[in-house]
């Protein structure tokens, strides 16, 4: 019965794969996910992790199938997406999440069009969905590189990146650092994005930026704790999919994001810092205990 | 405090002119805000008083004439009047204070005891002692200036300006603060804040300036406060 937990990893060699692609998805993409959300930025990692398609497309276009070209590619639309929103927020009044949105959708369907142009109806699937059960040595290797430079990097800009985040006014005075930290933060995404894509695909490899980060917010306060949660979740809500996909003969990224997102439910409604059950209970309190837990 | 001498920074400006986007909002300011001095800033709303700061700080530029620091020191402190977007937040009192060890310490280098007294000192100093690991967006508008404050003390610039520091704050905070404030002007360092009470203003503050678009007095506050008086 035990055996069920870890038969698959010890039987096919694609399991273990997988599972180790999706360990340095979670260590590498779900602290950044925590920053996200305090920013009220997730729907701008949704919008990034779709405008890297094009330039994905692009690459598989020139070059077929192939793990480097797609990946310089999808970096190179992403970037060029993220500065062009954020120059657009700058040099007009459109504010940031509006921009991303804009440039998002005109990178999908330029990328699904790109595509189309030559590929068939699988590689598309491939590229939008992801294949987390064949992800060769380049894949894999990129996706740890990319873990270790995002934890690094991360350690490096945290102070200033989250000074600029909640009092950006103070950062700014102090000098260009704050704006720096951002400029890596964003970087950090789009190399997260796009190293999760091969698993993922570009419609699901925002998942594991957004839903751990969005769960460990219902389990602790304060930033260094959520991270490491996060992680924690991400690598349970990957095992629990690849479980699941295996057992059940599902998708596999679509099991992982699923997963990924009854972990988020369950955080949801029941974890003790502002989730649905925590709140309910405070309603019921605090006319029992009137006069307590007013501000001094 | 108290013991400590600080060199405080002077500012002399030349008639200086500044916009707030395509107007200009403060007109040929010439004048000198002395080494050690304490100054408030008072006028009516729209009197360009928050550009007259951002412009001595620094943030903005002068269209016309010129800004001179009597030397190059330490970044100069500055309270915003905003309550800038903390709610919410996990940051708790400690580590809001730290952030004023910024100049010292940059983004990477380590709170080492010695600095972490400090902030210790500071969080106590505005009357915080005991509250250092609570999240400061759950404090009372009261405590979260005792917070900023706190962040002031830890900055340790020569030069010091505030932003309407005492608005929606109770009297009590309001007197402790004031007590940080004068502590700042007995030990050397140059104050200049933005007020509306003009009564905190005549107790507390030697130098006044009277804005409303440019100068209308500067100088001793008793004098200064004249000319908002109905004339008989």
């Amino acid at each position: 019965m035990l055996a069920e937990f870890w038969a698959p990893f010890v039987d096919y060699g694609f399991m273990r794969r997988a599972l180790a692609g999706c360990v340095s998805l979670s260590v590498g993409a779900a602290p950044l996910g925590c920053i996200l959300l305090l920013r009220r930025m997730s729907l701008v990692g949704d919008a990034l992790s779709h405008a890297i398609l094009p330039g994905v497309a692009l690459g598989y276009l020139l070059f077929g199938l192939s793990v480097p070209a797609m990946t310089v590619g999808g970096l190179l639309a992403g970037l060029l997406v993220a500065a062009l929103a954020g120059t657009v927020t700058r040099l007009t009044a459109l504010r940031e999440d509006a921009s991303f949105a804009a440039f998002y959708l005109i990178s999908l369907a330029l990328g699904v069009l790109l595509i189309s142009l030559r590929g068939s109806s699988a590689d598309l699937l491939h590229v939008l969905f992801g294949s987390v059960l064949a992800l060769d040595d380049a894949s894999l290797l990129l996706g740890a590189s990319i873990a270790t430079i995002s934890v690094l990097a991360l350690a490096v800009v945290y102070r200033p990146l989250v000074v600029e985040c909640f009092d950006p006014g103070f950062a700014a005075r102090m000098g260009q650092q704050g704006v720096i930290a951002q400029g890596v933060f964003m970087l950090l995404l789009v190399l997260n994005l796009v190293g999760a894509f091969h698993a993922m695909g570009t419609l699901m490899a925002v998942a594991f930026v957004v839903l751990p980060a969005a769960a460990a917010r219902f389990w602790a306060r304060s930033l260094g704790a959520q991270m490491g949660l996060a992680i924690g979740l991400g690598l349970a809500g990957s095992l629990a999919g690849l479980l699941a996909s295996f057992h059940l003969d599902i998708a596999a990224s679509a099991a992982i994001a699923l997963s990924l997102a009854v972990l988020y439910v369950l955080s949801l409604s029941m974890g003790p810092e502002g989730s649905l059950l925590a709140q309910r209970g405070k309603l019921v309190l605090l006319p029992r205990t009137p006069g307590s837990g007013g501000r001094a | 405090m108290g013991d400590v001498v600080i060199r405080g920074q002077g500012l002399v400006l030349h008639d200086a002119s500044f916009r707030y986007r395509d107007t200009i909002v403060v007109d040929g300011v010439s004048g000198c805000f002395a080494p050690g001095s304490l100054t408030a800033i008072v006028g009516p709303n729209g009197a360009g008083k928050t550009t007259l700061l951002k412009g001595l700080l620094g943030l903005i530029g002068p269209c016309r004439g010129s800004v001179v620091r009597s030397a190059d020191g330490p970044a100069t402190a500055y309270l915003a009047q905003s309550r800038e977007g903390v709610d919410g937040f996990p940051v708790d009192v400690a580590d809001f204070v730290a952030m004023g060890l910024w100049p010292r310490i940059g983004s990477l280098a380590a709170v080492t005891r010695p600095l972490a007294a400090r902030v210790g000192q500071a969080i106590a100093a505005v009357g915080l002692q005991g509250r250092e690991h609570h999240w400061v967006g759950e404090l009372s508008g009261g405590q979260f200036q005792r917070v900023r404050f706190a962040r002031l003390i830890v900055q340790d610039a020569p030069l010091i300006l505030l932003d309407e520091p005492f608005a929606a704050i109770d009297r009590q905070t309001t007197v402790d603060l004031m007590r940080v404030v004068t502590g700042w002007h007995a030990q050397g360092r140059t104050v200049i804040a933005v007020l509306h009470d003009l009564e905190l203003v005549r107790a507390h503050f030697p130098q006044t300036l009277v804005l409303a678009g440019r100068v209308l007095a500067w100088g001793a506050t008793d004098r200064s406060l004249a000319v908002l008086e109905p004339v008989p």
